[in-house]
């Protein structure tokens, strides 16, 4: 039998919460929505890799390039795996943002001819969710093209509004770009019927998974999105290295981003072939000791088992929610019931500006992030400048929540407020 | 406690109470300045007759510490001429890269010494520094103008 699942155990896999913090404080890390913290697991597998067989992949002749490239293929397998993935759709790029521009400048790469070109008159369709990466990479493309950018509302209760869905994805729509878990609200995406639509009018969509594959379980096939991007580090793995997960039969219709070393299949003075994916997408040599830290990480979430994980966050989330109802003066923003929704919990209270409120929490140990969150867009829509953020993963508990609670409570008294 | 140090009573106050803080329809020079990083935002008006600071006049959103810093910067530009003016931002400016070390001079910063605090919060800096950055910049403009 399995363990039960203890987020004390977790901890000591994470050298960071030895860590003293200000007040003389223990760590209480409520900032995974930003970046998650790393076990020695992750850390140990990038030493070994340098310590032991680092080369540049799929070049060299000797035993350090064949151990290099056996490491770095295997870690793409882990992330396949994790996905559901097909080996050759497994791209390494440096972090989620890079795998979002990857595909626009792609896609305004394109052909003429080709599904992925826009014209004047195409549609790009995006949410009002978007963080940054999910959004300006569109926004840009757009521009350059003369594509029209179009995108669903939200409601005040944090949900996608998908009434209009008929007339926003309609036969002029080329692409959905859509994030499958606010980083802001917590708001899972329903996606079965965007992806319905998408598809009845030859449109792709484009999935941002950072916030929620690291955090429940992902099987490309049943989601039947066309694309999906995360990062590492947002699921206990390294910085500088992020996923994009594509169709095969897309990605070799597609052109590359970047092009050079390793990605091509011949090339002579004035021209090049592309080699199939992934190659295709990963020129230069690629953040090799990062992919197999990223490998780690997975291996270490399929240890915890990613339904453990999920349903973890679900009852730590339902704890939480429950201990700001009683809060005075505190309004979250965002689902305020524990259905479709991340274990991401965004607040304001009133009197204090999130700046402030941060601060105050940082003296207890308390980390979390304020301000906008890369949502600028979806803050002017709330009508707000920013709120205060805390994330939850699988080092945090309940004593965590009571101590952001309790944190709060100092807050509002300091404040006086 | 070390907030303490962050957050004087006169920051709280300034924060709660503050002063110049209705925009001015006459001007000689108006600027908007954002603190990308946080949201927040400021706009600023001065006006700037014979070398003299004769209104300062903001409205914006923002934390505790850029709006109680805006609210002293604004009260201490009124009446000074502009080099003296300009003297009291780079005085300040300096406080604010001390990394603690300074407390600042009372008879150039007023209640501007109550921020001294700041400079040990690396992330707090360009909260203290937005009005003071805003009204530097008006003061530039207002001049070329």
């Amino acid at each position: 039998m399995k363990p039960m699942f203890s987020p004390a155990e977790i901890r000591k896999d994470f050298p960071i919460f030895s860590k003293v913090m200000r007040g003389d404080n223990r760590l209480v890390y409520l900032d995974s929505g930003a970046t998650s913290q790393k076990p020695f697991q992750v850390l140990d597998a990038e030493r070994k890799f340098y310590e032991t067989s680092n080369a540049a992949v799929h070049r060299g002749a000797h035993l350090l390039a064949e151990e290099a490239s056996i490491a770095y293929e295997g870690a793409r397998q882990v992330l396949a795996y994790f996905l559901n993935a097909e080996l050759d759709e497994v791209i390494f790029t440096k972090s989620a943002t890079e795998s979002i521009n990857a595909l626009a400048y792609s896609f305004g790469n394109s052909d003429a001819n080709s599904r992925f070109s826009l014209k004047p008159g195409d549609r790009i369709v995006v949410s009002e969710l978007e963080h940054h990466a999910n959004l300006i990479p569109w926004q840009q493309l757009a521009k350059r093209t003369g594509a029209e950018l179009a995108w669903f509302s939200i409601g005040s209760d944090g949900r996608l509004d998908q009434s209009e869905i008929d007339s926003l994805i309609n036969e002029k729509t080329k692409i959905v770009a859509i994030t499958h878990q606010s980083n802001v609200l917590g708001t899972i995406v329903p996606l079965e019927k965007i992806v319905k639509h998408a598809h009845s009018v030859g449109a792709v969509v484009v999935l941002d998974a950072c916030q929620s594959a690291p955090h429940f379980a992902i099987d490309v096939k049943t989601l039947g999105v066309d694309f999906l991007a995360f990062s590492g580090h947002k699921a206990l793995g390294p910085t500088g290295i992020g996923i994009l997960w594509g169709r095969s039969e897309y990605l070799n219709q597609m052109e590359p981003f970047l092009t050079g070393g390793s990605m091509i299949e011949t090339a002579t003075m004035t021209e090049a072939k592309w080699a199939q994916s992934p190659k295709r997408f990963e020129a230069g040599v690629p953040n090799m000791a990062q992919a197999i830290g990223f490998a780690a990480a997975i291996n270490y979430l399929n240890n915890l088992g990613m339904e453990n994980v999920a349903k973890h966050e679900k009852d730590l989330t339902a704890y939480a929610l429950d201990k700001f109802k009683d809060l005075d003066k505190v309004k979250l923003i965002g689902p305020k019931d524990n259905v479709d929704r991340g274990s991401v919990i965004s607040f304001t209270i009133e009197g204090i500006h999130p700046h402030d409120v941060g601060q105050v929490l940082d003296q207890y140990g308390v980390a979390v992030r304020t301000g906008h969150h890369c949502a600028w867009p979806l803050m002017r829509k709330l009508g707000l400048g920013g709120t205060t953020r805390a994330s939850f993963y699988v080092y945090n508990d309940e004593a965590d929540v009571d101590v952001l609670i309790h944190s709060i409570l100092k807050a509002q008294k300091y404040f006086k407020v | 406690m070390e907030l303490d140090s962050l957050y004087q009573e006169v920051i709280l106050d300034h924060y709660k109470h503050p002063l110049n803080k209705e925009l001015k329809s006459q001007f000689t020079a108006q600027v908007h300045h954002v603190n990308p990083s946080c949201g927040d935002e400021i706009t600023l008006n001065v006006t700037i007759e014979n070398q003299i600071v004769t209104s300062v006049s903001w409205d914006g959103v923002g934390c505790s510490i850029s709006q109680a810093s805006t609210s002293i910067a604004s009260d201490l530009m009124i009446g000074k001429n502009l080099d003296q003016a300009l003297v009291i931002v780079e005085s300040f400016s300096d406080l604010m890269s001390s990394k603690g070390t300074k407390t600042g001079d009372e008879e150039i910063l007023e209640d501007g010494v109550a921020l001294a605090g700041v400079s040990k919060f690396p992330a707090r800096i360009k909260c203290a520094l937005l009005g003071w950055m805003a009204f530097k910049d008006a003061a530039i403009q207002s001049s070329k103008n």
